[in-house]
């Protein structure tokens, strides 16, 4: 099936969605997914991050939509025209989309463990106004644990509902899911019910946000210091291929391996993932490759960062000095 | 009025009861589908009457039930969406608390018309007492042999449940209805698939509103040709308009398609004109979803032809100068009314019914309540008008479900005729605060300047 979006034309196969179409091209055109997530069934269409506009529905009915669409879930037909970056109306609306997540989102970048690798911080930087609309008081939850390993900011949440999909796809017995309705809405172990599980950590990989926390690394590290790196091991429960995040030799958390668009190609058990801290107990593969704009990527500032120009750097160093 | 369809019956002493139900035609309507039509030949004729869902979108009935999906050999569910909780909307309680064995026999023929063997009944949780009406009256005609099996010997099996919701007004969107029937949370699902394919447990469904089914009936005894002479165009057939706010008559009335508004806003036989001799401001013509217009655009349309209770004549001019016909909920606003409290009412209602499944409604009703609550009560700024305006736009179109239009409508009309109104609230900050009321004054020079 030939589509076109944001007149790049593609050939796809039926049935799939513009989102995963984007993807194959690759590049700006991709819309952002904040709850969209390939391998938990029944994901997307809920955070509206990735509304696009069809100019043309099919060869067969050229008509436009008359709405916009999420691309996460509708599929793509023979000679649709999607428009993303190139449709002013979309990108207005995407811009409406950041301000709707972060009305009640506490901002609290600065002692957040997920800063740096935050899709909710990437969307923002890239569609985000630079001052809130919004002078009223935000929602706040209480801190909730949720079993021996993970802590829940439910204040964090966007409710992507991604971590109640892994609770019902990946482990057994439901304990976790969504109470009250609205703005109220809250992510909850039924009752405070720890979810007790091999799998249940993978909530923390696909928590778009900092909401879902790994408590063995809470305020250890910033996620731009350490190192990431490939590594396997023997593990019978799952594939064993994770990434370490280490500084020097000590290893400060283990999480699976995500791709481009920060999904995991693998879910990796809660024995990989919170009980093996020791080098000895990997084999390293090599440096895991981050993509490009990430703070993660190199975990240095100074290469990252264009030099200042010269009048700028000396003036700041002089200031510097007559300071002192 | 010669033409009531629905509550022709109505009057009649004992119609609660199956005898006095039986003794005025009733159930003729299956014993004519299940010995003398076919299944489609049904649907043909419900096509033919131009019959259109009466819960509020006003999509074509008939068309809706040839959509079903009969080859895959799944069996067919048919639901009938009880679950009126629009604001201003109480024609179907009516019409299953005073005749319910009308529901009951446009479920059986409804039911014949899919090849259904099953059908539910989501009612609305706080109609606990009209459950137990419906139940009984289930349980009367499955006693005199209309549902159960092979009713009148001919091989054809139904059988009826009703379901109760828990209180949520998001249940009324058909998707959210049948989660909440699966037994699940009641969020909306993706669309599509559409219920007709992939409805409930997965399996071909149809929804349909009550006065919709009720509806059935007299079709299948009198042919949708019948039918299609009521009414004026597309919109055939009778309404039941359920009339609140500032009226003398507060009530439900069957009218026929077509009525003038100005007809049933003055005339003795509806809604009896504005209580105590006051002014018309404003109506909400169907449930509170739909846009709010200002008296002299609802008596005559852009074209200045009078404007008639219909689907096309209320939405004549889009949403600049029109409306919805919608579920039937008409509320009347008299002078003395304040529109932007009533806006503030109105949207503390979508905030607190949004399931929050997608942002834009979970994180704008909230935030617009907020807004229009300062507003309200003397602490708004001018820009939170414009403000208003934007949130709304956001949310206009950008949701899974139909809860954020019906969250934004209310708010963009209000502020598109009414902005003065919400600058007053501005610029009278003191004053609105100290009675927490419009524009009393200045709504009767309003009126002067705009009466012709």
């Amino acid at each position: 099936m030939k589509v076109t979006i944001d007149n790049i034309e593609i050939d796809v196969e039926p049935g799939t969605t513009i989102m995963n179409a984007a993807r194959k091209v690759g590049g700006d055109i991709v819309p952002p997914a904040m709850c969209y997530y390939t391998s938990l069934k029944g994901s997307g269409g809920k955070c509206r991050a990735c509304l696009v506009k069809v100019a043309q529905g099919s060869t067969a009915d050229p008509r436009p939509m008359p709405k916009l669409v999420a691309s996460c879930c509708t599929n793509v037909q023979e000679g649709m025209v999607v428009q993303n970056i190139t449709s002013p109306e979309v990108m207005e609306t995407r811009k409406g989309i950041v301000e709707f997540l972060l009305i009640n989102h506490p901002l609290d970048c600065p002692v957040c463990d997920q800063a740096g690798e935050c899709d909710l911080q990437n969307f923002a930087f890239d569609h985000g106004r630079q001052q809130t609309r919004y002078d009223f008081e935000r929602r706040t939850f209480d801190v909730i644990n949720i079993g021996e390993d993970i802590k829940l900011h439910m204040t964090r949440c966007i409710l992507c509902y991604r971590c109640t999909m892994v609770a019902d796809q990946l482990t057994d017995g439901r304990e976790h899911g969504i109470l009250w309705r609205g703005d109220k809405s809250e992510i909850s172990t039924y009752i405070q019910k720890a979810v007790e599980n091999d799998f249940s950590g993978n909530m923390i990989d696909v928590c778009p946000v900092g909401a879902l926390t790994d408590k063995h690394f809470r305020f250890r590290n910033r996620v731009w210091f350490l190192n990431p790196m490939d590594a396997h091991r023997d593990c019978k429960k799952c594939s064993g291929k994770v990434v370490l995040w280490m500084r020097g030799e000590e290893i400060f958390r283990v999480t699976g391996r995500k791709d481009q668009y920060n999904e995991l190609k693998e879910f990796i058990c809660n024995d990989c993932r919170f009980e093996n801290y020791d080098t000895k107990n990997w084999i390293v593969d090599g440096p895991r490759e981050i993509a490009n704009e990430s703070v993660i990527n190199a975990n240095h500032y100074e290469e990252g960062t264009k030099p200042l120009p010269k009048e700028l750097y000396s003036k700041l160093n002089n200031e510097k000095w007559e300071n002192v | 009025m010669s033409n009531k369809i629905l509550l022709e019956h109505i009057d009649k002493p004992g119609i609660k009861s199956y005898e006095v139900y039986r003794q005025n035609r009733g159930y003729n309507s299956v014993e004519k589908a299940l010995r003398e039509m076919k299944p489609t030949d049904i649907v043909e004729e419900v096509k033919k009457s131009g019959l259109r869902g009466r819960g509020g979108a006003g999509f074509p009935t008939g068309m809706k039930w040839s959509f079903i999906d009969k080859k895959s050999g799944n069996p067919r569910y048919l639901v009938c969406n009880a679950d009126e909780s629009e604001p201003g909307t109480f024609k179907d309680r009516y019409l299953m608390e005073f005749i319910p064995h009308l529901l009951i026999e446009g479920m059986i023929t409804s039911c014949i018309a899919l090849e259904s063997n099953l059908g539910f009944i989501y009612i609305r949780g706080e109609y606990k007492w009209v459950k137990k009406i419906l139940e009984q009256a289930i349980a009367e005609a499955r006693a005199a042999g209309w549902l159960g099996h092979n009713i009148l010997g001919t091989g054809y099996s139904l059988d009826l449940i009703v379901h109760p919701g828990a209180g949520a007004y998001i249940c009324g969107e058909e998707t959210a209805l049948l989660e909440s029937l699966e037994g699940k949370r009641g969020n909306p699902r993706m669309k599509p698939p559409f219920p007709a394919v992939k409805g409930l447990y997965g399996n071909p469904t149809v929804v349909n509103n009550v006065e919709t089914i009720a509806s059935v009936p007299w079709i299948i005894n009198n042919g949708g040709d019948a039918y299609s002479k009521i009414g004026i165009g597309r919109s055939t057939g009778t309404k039941l308009i359920s009339a609140c706010g500032n009226i003398n008559n507060p009530g439900v009335y069957e009218i026929e398609l077509g009525l003038p508004v100005d007809e049933f806003l003055n005339s003795e036989e509806y809604c009896g004109g504005i209580k105590d001799g006051k002014m018309l401001k404003a109506v909400v013509a169907g449930g509170s979803s739909v846009p709010i217009l200002p008296a002299e655009l609802f008596y005559k349309t852009k074209k200045n032809e009078p404007r008639l209770m219909s689907y096309e004549s209320l939405s004549d001019g889009g949403f600049e100068s029109g409306t919805m016909l919608g579920s039937g909920g008409f509320i009347v606003y008299d002078e003395d009314q304040c529109i932007v409290r009533n806006t503030w009412n109105f949207s503390r209602f979508y905030h607190h019914e949004s399931c929050g499944q997608c942002s834009p409604c979970r994180e704008g009703t909230g935030w617009m309540e907020k807004v229009l609550h300062n507003l309200e009560s003397g602490h708004g700024k001018m820009s939170d008008i414009d403000l208003l305006w934007d949130i709304q736009k956001k949310i206009d179109g950008n949701t899974i479900c139909p809860l954020g239009d019906a969250a934004a409508w209310p708010v963009a009309s209000a502020i598109r005729h009414f902005r003065e109104e919400f600058e007053w609230h501005v610029d009278h900050a003191h004053e609105a605060q100290k009675r927490n009321y419009g524009l009393l004054k200045s709504t009767k020079e309003y009126f002067s300047a705009i009466a012709v």
